[in-house]
């Protein structure tokens, strides 16, 4: 009884991640088509991306309008190591994280001292400074030309580059990002960081390490992106600049925004918004995308009462009612 | 380097710098009214030029279509305000910055819908015939830039000390709520300084397309540079706008004739970084970081 207990107390504690584990991995069994099938490989690295931003901004209340440049350092990282120096794919995935995690932990630590408008100035001038190394560095990444012929992701000789077997290992590794994220969200640093978004100096009074969870989930952000950025490179098998602009930095502000910053889950709707609205404004317009995002933007901050709160609390309370019903199920 | 092609860096830097040191003016004029740093500031320049191109294609005069920019870009600006900011004014930083930053994407995307993807440019106001001065060759439209820039500045330093309306502006800046007190409209007066934001920004993009072209993204670089420039020169102090603008404008060209002319968008943030990281209040500025 007592086994059955526990479980039944786990599944009520982690109901909402299980049955999203569930339906983001056994998605490709009932998905054929070629073309939702890369969209959804798309939607595991955007979530990745905006997984890192929303613990960044919606936890620590810190913005960074550069995330796009941690991604551009994990896919040109990923492209130089493996076509350049023939690194496994994994290992140059690895690696680029880790340089990432140190570009972030150089800029992090003057940069978090800073608040508001000083830190996303600072974030957008890395970004900028990262897309044009990227341009002009050409003897390293080929200008904006790009960086072609990129191996895609294997285990041994199993050959991950197909789509469904791709989808599994982005998504598999998106949720353990995901599950990462929730634990630290309820642990005593997502509390320190709820904390200190609130004020700074009453989070420091009592005894929170203010600047150092400034810099950690930060840098854990940049990791995300980066990870993110390597498996955009061996998916696409392509690389070139203009996809690591502010712009692209901006657009996973706008996911996390529309998801709402209340709750971590906000990026998982936020994800889907960034990856299905463009897809449907397409048949409008092919530019419009960015004019819609620029407006929601607006339009949601001019409604925000206290904290910015959109899908993400609905959804929420959805998944204390199921749990609700697991526990009611389980007495 | 000779003499000569160093004043012609030298040249080049304070064409640039003026528009960085509007551009900069522009940041701290709403930043002193409202505490809000516009991230779509750079977007009004931008729109200036582009503006400035198409009512110069639809058949005005080059001064015509130059004022006629103008105007219409105030009134953006007003509408922007109205819409954007007024709203959040006490909504805290955070819903600022990405408000603004959602206002530059629509600038930006109505401005590709409309004018398309292409660099555009302006015939210079006077001819190309290029002056000489002291070995170095100096184009008539970097005479205009630099000269109306100066006017510009003059002329709103003139209008901040000695106007009942400058004085009240200048007010709102110390203490709006004071000012209130005094009986000070502050919302009509913000309504004011968009305009006149607008304004100057789009008289800085008006000008410089003619030298440096413009297009629907030229935005960003010139807001962030823009930015760059207030804080080198203390945000909040329009004087140390002005002159972090010339500052940044002649490192940047000596950067291109010292290092490379590829990486002088890089120089001029690792200067906006460097001084953001050691010493945030600016070369000129009282005002702390992060206190506002």
């Amino acid at each position: 009884m007592g086994a059955v207990n526990q479980f039944y107390r786990y599944l009520r504690k982690h109901a909402g991640f299980l049955i999203f584990a569930i339906v983001a991995m056994t998605i490709p069994a009932y998905v054929g088509d070629a073309y939702y099938l890369s969209l959804l490989a798309f939607t595991a690295t955007r979530f990745m991306m905006a997984l890192g931003l929303s613990l960044l901004l919606g936890q620590a209340g810190q913005i960074s309008l550069g995330q796009a440049g941690f991604v551009g350092i994990g896919a040109y990282g990923s492209a130089i190591m493996t076509t350049r120096l023939g690194f496994d794919p994994w290992i140059a995935m690895v690696l680029a994280a880790v340089l990432s995690a140190a570009v972030a932990a150089v800029v992090g630590i003057p940069a978090l001292r800073l608040r508001g408008y000083y830190l996303a100035m600072a974030t957008l001038g890395v970004n900028e400074i990262i897309y044009l190394l990227l341009v002009r560095l050409k003897s390293l990444t080929n200008g904006t030309d790009g960086i072609t012929g990129i191996p895609g992701l294997s285990f041994g000789a199993l050959g991950l580059s197909g789509p469904k077997a791709y989808h599994l290992v982005a998504w598999g590794v998106a949720l353990v990002m995901l599950r990462l994220s929730l634990n630290l969200s309820s642990s005593r640093v997502g509390r320190a960081l709820r904390a200190l978004s609130r004020s700074e100096a009453a989070a420091q009074s009592l005894g929170i390490n203010v600047s150092y969870r400034k810099v950690q989930v930060f840098v854990m952000a940049a990791i995300f992106a980066s990870i993110a950025g390597s498996f955009d490179a061996h998916y696409m098998r392509f690389v070139s600049p203009e996809a690591y602009t502010v712009t692209f930095s901006i657009i996973l502000i706008t996911g996390v925004i529309i998801g709402g910053l209340g709750s971590l889950w906000g990026a998982v709707w936020g994800t889907l918004a960034i990856v299905i609205l463009p897809e449907l404004l397409k048949r409008v317009h092919s530019d419009l995308t960015n004019l819609v995002f620029g407006v929601l933007l607006i339009a949601i901050m001019i409604f925000w009462q206290g904290r910015p709160r959109a899908l993400g609390p609905a959804l929420e309370k959805w998944r204390k009612m199921i749990g609700g019903r697991i526990r009611r199920g389980a007495s | 380097m000779s003499s000569a092609e160093l004043l012609q860096y030298f040249f080049s830097g304070i064409t640039s710098g003026s528009i960085y040191a509007l551009t900069a003016l522009g940041f701290t004029l709403v930043f002193n009214a409202t505490s809000v740093i516009n991230f779509a500031q750079g977007q009004l320049v931008m729109l200036g030029g582009m503006l400035g191109v198409a009512l110069y294609g639809a058949g005005l005069p080059l001064w015509g279509a130059s004022l006629g920019a103008v105007a219409v870009v105030a009134a953006v600006a007003v509408g922007f305000e109205r819409v954007a900011v007024r709203p959040l004014l006490q909504k805290g930083v955070l819903a600022q910055v990405i408000a603004t930053v959602g206002a530059s994407f629509v600038f930006e995307t109505a401005a590709m819908l409309i004018w398309g993807r292409d660099a555009v440019g302006l015939p210079p106001f006077s001819g190309d015939e290029p002056l000489l001065v002291g070995g170095a060759t100096v184009a008539p439209q970097t005479v205009w830039v630099v000269g109306l820039s100066v006017a510009i500045v003059v002329a709103l330093q003139m209008f901040f000390r000695t106007t009942l309306l400058g004085k009240a502006v200048r007010a709102c800046a110390v203490d709006p709520i004071a000012a209130r007190l005094q009986g000070i409209p502050y919302g009509r007066l913000v309504t004011f300084v968009f305009a006149l934001t607008g304004a100057i920004a789009a008289a800085g993009g008006v000008m410089i397309t003619p030298i440096s072209f413009m297009s629907y993204h030229s935005g960003s670089l010139l807001g962030l540079k823009g930015f760059a420039a207030a804080t080198l020169g203390g945000l909040g102090s329009p004087v140390g706008a002005v002159m972090g603008g010339y500052v940044l404008g002649v490192v940047e060209a000596l950067g291109v004739g010292f290092v490379s002319a590829g990486y002088k968008d890089v120089i001029a943030f690792a200067i906006l970084l460097l001084v953001l990281f050691s010493r945030p209040s600016g070369i000129l500025g009282t005002r702390a970081a992060g206190h506002h």
